[in-house]
């Protein structure tokens, strides 16, 4: 066996527990670089608690977030319903440039780029609130594009998004990835998950599962969970 | 019966022919009051946004400190307000009891917990909103506050509003502290409680019809702000 290259991120026996409920169990994983993991599993096993707490915004009851160096690079999330401020499509992207110290003539420039590279040049001047669920979504990718982030984790982005909308996002984020970006997201449509997916974890009850190659995972599933998921989802792909 | 509409008549007749003391009284009525509320506002906005996201020692007791103040007799404000001005006071030596800026300063501090309490309401409830979004993109709290109230800024033009009207509504810390003399400081509420004890009732009528007509575009004007927001910026 060839050795395998250090991880970008080790999470190791992570517990989280939401509310008095563990809902995250001794969750562990490794995040290799250079590949596109799609996170799957049925309603309420954990997905966005996972994604929440290796970007950092939920603290662990115990075990760790490891990155690769020991310190966590630039990073960005895409949530499911993106939170848009009350102002300009275009000035949102500033925003996030902004807050990290992107300024002056640099911070102009590399918002307009990222809202040309999601195609939403036509309505950067609209205020970002008023637009479509959809554009909203190209929106949040643009400004977490901008950003330039090591790795990018993305939350069911497609969720509500009609199939037009959903196959503009997957080029996005095929995009993003294939300017090295390592992407992390989480669908429940597997289809999306064969399109974009080098690898796949599939989660159950705050567990991981299994953590497997995407072709080997849909050919033949590890997991007698993600055998039963995989049934039962099917019909919908 | 009659009387009331014998005074009526004479008070449009006042506002019609803008008799110069009636002028004179609503016009520092709506000046000390806009000041009040700008002040106000400035201070209780970012006061109320602070303690709606902040996690700081103190946060608790400065809470119920507002609430009380909110609770609070406006004549005990004034009170207080007067016996930190008067001569003998700590803030004697500004000279500024019976002058419009005692007034000013009464209506600040009444204005403030109203503000502050609309403000944390409207601003937590965008901060349940945004927290995550704006924590992910790196934002720290004093940013963060920045941008709620940036955010919210129509509704906090409403709670703003509201600060005015209270403060263009009071009349007893303004009695205290600014002694209602003619020409100097007295403003619709004190003149309405002057005029009236003295029986001159086409006089009060006439000021209380203006009060009215002000806290209802103020409320107008409100409402119109939140409705155009909702549309334009959704
Ligand atoms: N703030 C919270 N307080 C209590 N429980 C929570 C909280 N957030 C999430 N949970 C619980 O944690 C579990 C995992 O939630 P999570 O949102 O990660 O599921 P998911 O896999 O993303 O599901 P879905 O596919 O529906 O998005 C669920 O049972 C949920 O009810
Ligand atoms: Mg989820």
């Amino acid at each position: 066996m060839a050795e395998r290259p250090a991880a970008l991120l080790r999470a190791r026996d992570l517990t989280v527990v939401l509310g008095g409920v563990t809902v995250l169990d001794r969750l562990s994983l490794e995040i290799l670089p250079g590949l596109r993991t799609v996170v799957l599993g049925a309603n309420g096993a954990g997905k966005s608690v996972t994604l929440r707490a290796l970007h950092g915004l939920v603290p662990p009851a115990s075990g760790t977030v490891e990155w690769q160096g020991g310190r966590a690079p630039r990073q960005a999330m895409v949530f499911q319903r993106p939170v848009m401020l009350r102002r300009s499509a275009l000035a949102n992207v500033a925003y996030g440039l902004a807050v990290n110290g992107v300024d002056g003539e640099a911070r102009d420039r590399r918002a307009r780029e990222a809202i040309a590279k999601v195609g939403l040049e036509a309505i950067a001047h609209r205020p970002a609130r008023v637009l479509s669920g959809g554009e909203q979504q190209r929106l949040a990718l643009a400004r977490a594009w901008a950003l330039e982030p090591a790795i990018l984790f993305l939350d069911e982005p497609t969720a509500s998004l009609d199939p037009g909308a959903a196959g503009e996002v997957e080029r996005i984020v095929a995009a993003i990835a294939a300017e090295g970006k390592r992407i992390v997201m989480t669908t429940h449509n597997l289809g999306q998950a064969r399109r974009l997916a080098d690898e796949i974890v599939f989660i159950h009850q705050g567990r991981v599962a299994e953590q497997t190659p995407a072709d080997r995972f849909f050919a033949e599933p590890q997991s007698q969970h993600a055998r039963a998921f995989l049934k039962g989802e099917l019909p919908w792909t | 019966m009659f009387e009331i509409f014998a005074s009526l008549k004479l008070a449009l007749d006042l506002m019609a022919n803008g008799n110069a003391e009636f002028v004179r009284v609503v016009a520092l009525s709506l000046e000390l009051s806009l000041a009040a509320a700008v002040l106000g506002s400035a201070i209780g906005l970012p006061l109320g946004a602070i303690v709606a996201i902040g996690r700081f020692p103190g946060r608790r007791s400065l809470i119920v400190a507002l609430n009380a103040l909110l609770g609070l007799p406006s004549v005990v404000v004034g009170l207080v307000v007067y016996l930190m001005l008067s001569r003998a006071g700590p803030l004697g030596s500004w000279g500024l009891l019976f002058t419009p800026g005692a007034i000013v300063i009464a209506q600040t501090v009444l204005v403030i917990p109203i503000v502050a309490a609309l403000a944390r309401q409207v601003v937590e409830d965008a901060w349940n909103e945004y927290a995550e979004q704006l924590r992910s993109l790196g934002v720290g709290t004093g940013r963060a506050v920045r941008t709620l109230l940036w955010d919210t800024r129509f509704s906090l033009l409403t709670v703003a509003l509201a600060g005015f009207g209270r403060a263009a509504s009071e009349v007893g810390a303004v009695m205290i502290v600014g002694g209602n003399i003619d020409g100097v400081t007295r403003v619709m509420t004190t003149a309405i409680a002057l005029e009236t004890s003295k029986g001159d009732l086409p006089l009060a009528l006439a000021l209380g019809i203006v009060l009215i007509l002000v806290v209802l575009a103020v409320n107008a004007g409100a409402y119109a702000i939140r409705e155009w927001s909702a549309i334009r910026h959704g």
